[in-house]
């Protein structure tokens, strides 16, 4: 997994409450067996017409945000499926942030497993970010992990919270894997135990 | 005085591996379901790191979203569909996890599959990547969904790591009325509490409505526990639990059947044990219910009409209330029992047992799906479909005009050819409403299984107590 530390990138506005994972991305691009290249599908159904021409108003067709690095959006983002798809594309599209009062819980799990970093703020501060956030080329913002603060465009700073385990993890680019393999005695003990005295386990 | 323990505390507890002191907990995984979609990306991470699975036979893998629901003898059209299905064969093969492939009888949805086997037990953890997982909460177990990262982290390790949720308990009080089923009342509890309403909880169901409730009821209240935010949701085991369990192929047999049942029947929430939140439902006060949006909160009792966005509760639910009326192609004031459907769907994991065929068949019998309308009934499960042809109900359906199709899940999301076209209104007894779920552009009014078929018969959602005879 790819470390984050610091992040500086545009920051698209999506001022949309329920965003659901098959918004993120539809099924037909689930049929894959590999986890890159869902970055050009990422909100297929929103960004593309049916004939496949480009929906000039969706936001991450508009100019400045064709680049975007952090997603600002609005209540409950990435409710739905379980589908780790949809970190993936918007991993795969660029963006390393996503900014939001509240995330389903799964959704917000499968960030932190791809080096991605959701960000929960309380509704006003989103707003006003996301008011910065409609600027434009100006709406560049920059995360920094360590410190746990967003630099907004006018140079203003927001801390915010994260899980410390997981903001460990997410700054040394630790697979979970390897670390639960070093435990792998205490899960050997945990088995022989419920092996004796509950055996339809 | 031990300390006193909701349903989920004693599960979760049972199940520790190990803390760490910011509270993440180490959690041992009972069983591991594993379906097409969610699981090629977990099996090649777990080759590059040259791992193998940690307890094959814990692990039960089956295709089931994009398996074809027409003759399969052809095997799948679909190169990409039939590329994912073949990498699960082979996955399942080179790891030796028990596979159920596309053309065995027991073959299905996920979640009707390991209910059925006797593969979910109560007091177990159950984890798949899938969301609707929380179906197994139905016996007492803790189930839930998991991202494909998880999905390679419980093969390699049979643990996940967790931290503990919230409890909240949803206690349904009285009887549900005439016609109201499990169906509706999770419709209608998702739509009181929201569909972010369980966000970071898991919600144990109680009170007589539920006590009520067959398993095949519970397991559809159980499996709508994430349009509620919710990662799982959980029923108390009881002699309904453990006379559905008793007998089936991978269900314990003998002493230590007993000694299974001795454990199970302590699985319940001790006497005076608090939960962060209560939700109590008058169960008398629910009708057959319906959705009129493109998010599973959108619930209005049958009798209804559909909403006015200029009545929303805030700037940010009326944005989606208009959003959700014109891609639904509705205007308010329009009575819910007046809108006409294109497509029917009977199936899914929500709705996809004997028990839901059954009741859509008693309403179907003798009747005659209306000329305009496509409908079609997809078994949950290859033992599903058997069951319901030795009873007739295959015939039934075909004789009503209703398509009798393979198992899958099929036009519950449409990842296999089963899907709406654009501006199609489909009444289906699936879990989802979303914009582009049953195909770009179709329109979803998600119902129970009683209602989807009379919703065929009368060509518009229709109040199944009011049907003609
Ligand atoms: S039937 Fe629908 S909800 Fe259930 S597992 Fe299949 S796609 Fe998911």
């Amino acid at each position: 997994m790819e470390k984050f530390t610091q992040f500086t990138g545009v920051a698209a506005p999506l001022p949309m409450i329920n965003v659901n994972t098959d918004m993120i991305i539809p099924k037909q691009f689930l049929k894959t067996i590999r986890r890159s290249g869902l970055g050009k599908n990422l909100f297929d159904e929103m960004r593309y017409a049916v004939d496949g021409s480009e929906i000039a108003d969706f936001v991450l067709n508009k100019a400045p945000y064709r680049k975007a690095g952090i997603l600002i959006a609005g209540d409950n983002f990435g409710c739905g499926s379980s589908r780790e798809h949809a970190p993936w594309a918007i991993l795969d599209f660029g963006i390393r942030c996503v900014i939001a009062p509240s995330f389903a819980d799964i959704f917000f799990n499968n960030c932190f497993k791809n080096g991605i970093l959701p960000i929960k703020l309380e509704q006003d501060r989103v707003d006003a970010l996301m008011a910065q956030a409609e600027n434009g080329a100006n709406a560049t913002f920059t995360v920094e992990l360590e410190r746990q603060v967003i630099t907004a465009p006018d140079g203003s700073e927001i801390p915010f919270d994260v899980d410390p385990f997981r903001k460990h993890c997410l700054l040394k680019g630790l697979d979970d894997i390897g670390l639960t393999m070093q435990k792998v005695e205490a899960i050997e003990d945990f088995e022989a135990r419920q092996k004796s005295s509950q055996p339809w386990f | 005085m031990a300390q006193l323990k909701t349903l989920f505390e004693k599960i979760w507890d049972a199940h520790l591996v190990g803390a760490q002191d910011d509270g993440t907990c180490l959690l041992y995984v009972d069983r591991h379901l594993v379906h097409d979609v969610t699981s090629p990306q977990a099996f090649e991470g777990l080759r590059m790191a040259g791992r193998t699975v940690r307890r094959p036979e814990a692990t039960l893998a089956v295709p089931d979203h994009n398996v074809p629901t027409t003759d399969r003898s052809k095997g799948i059209e679909d190169a990409q569909s039939r590329i994912q299905v073949e990498t699960l064969d082979k996955n399942a093969r080179d790891f030796g996890i028990t596979y159920f492939p596309m053309n065995d009888i027991r073959q299905g949805v996920v979640h009707i599959v390991g209910p059925e086997q006797g593969f979910t037990l109560p007091g177990m953890t159950i984890v798949c990547g899938d969301s609707h997982t929380a179906t197994h909460g139905a016996f007492g177990s803790l189930a839930f969904g998991i991202g494909t990262s998880e999905v390679e982290h419980v093969l390699a390790t049979q643990t996940l790591l967790q931290k503990p949720a919230k409890n909240m308990l949803i206690r349904v009080d009285g009887a549900l009325p005439t016609g109201v089923t499990a169906k509706d009342l999770i419709l209608a509890i998702i739509g009181k509490i929201g569909t972010a309403g369980g966000t970071g909880y898991v919600v144990e169901y109680a009170g007589q409505a539920i006590r009520d409730l067959s398993m095949e009821g519970r397991m559809t209240v159980c499996n709508m526990t994430i349009e509620g935010g919710a990662r799982a949701g959980l029923i108390a085991p009881d002699e309904t639990t453990f006379n559905y369990i008793k007998g089936r192929a991978m269900a314990p047999k003998g002493a230590v059947w007993e000694a299974a049942i001795a454990y199970w029947r302590t699985l319940r929430t001790d006497e005076g044990a608090t939960y962060d939140t209560t939700v109590v439902i008058d169960a008398a006060e629910i009708e057959p219910t319906v959705t009129w949006g493109t998010s599973p909160e959108d619930t209005i009792g049958i009798s209804g009409v559909v909403p006015d966005p200029t009545d929303a509760r805030d700037e940010g639910k009326k944005k989606a209330m208009e959003r959700a009326l014109e891609y639904m192609g509705l205007t308010p004031g329009t009575p819910m029992a007046s809108i006409a459907v294109d497509q029917v769907f009977i199936g899914s994991c929500t709705n996809g047992r004997i028990e839901d065929l059954r009741a859509a068949a008693a309403v179907a019998k003798g009747r005659k799906v209306a000329p305009a309308v496509g409908a079609m009934v997809v078994p949950g499960s290859g033992l599903v479909k058997e069951q319901a042809e030795a009873e007739g109900l295959d015939k039934i359906f075909l004789e009503a005009g209703f398509e009798w199709r393979e198992p899958g899940c099929s036009m519950c999301l449409a990842m296999n050819a089963d899907k709406l076209k654009p501006g199609e209104r489909c009444a289906s007894t699936s879990n989802r409403n979303f914009e582009g779920r049953q195909g770009r552009a179709g329109r979803t009014h998600l119902v129970g299984p009683e209602m989807a078929a009379a919703a065929a018969i009368a060509g518009h959602l229709t109040d199944i107590r009011k049907l003609d005879s």
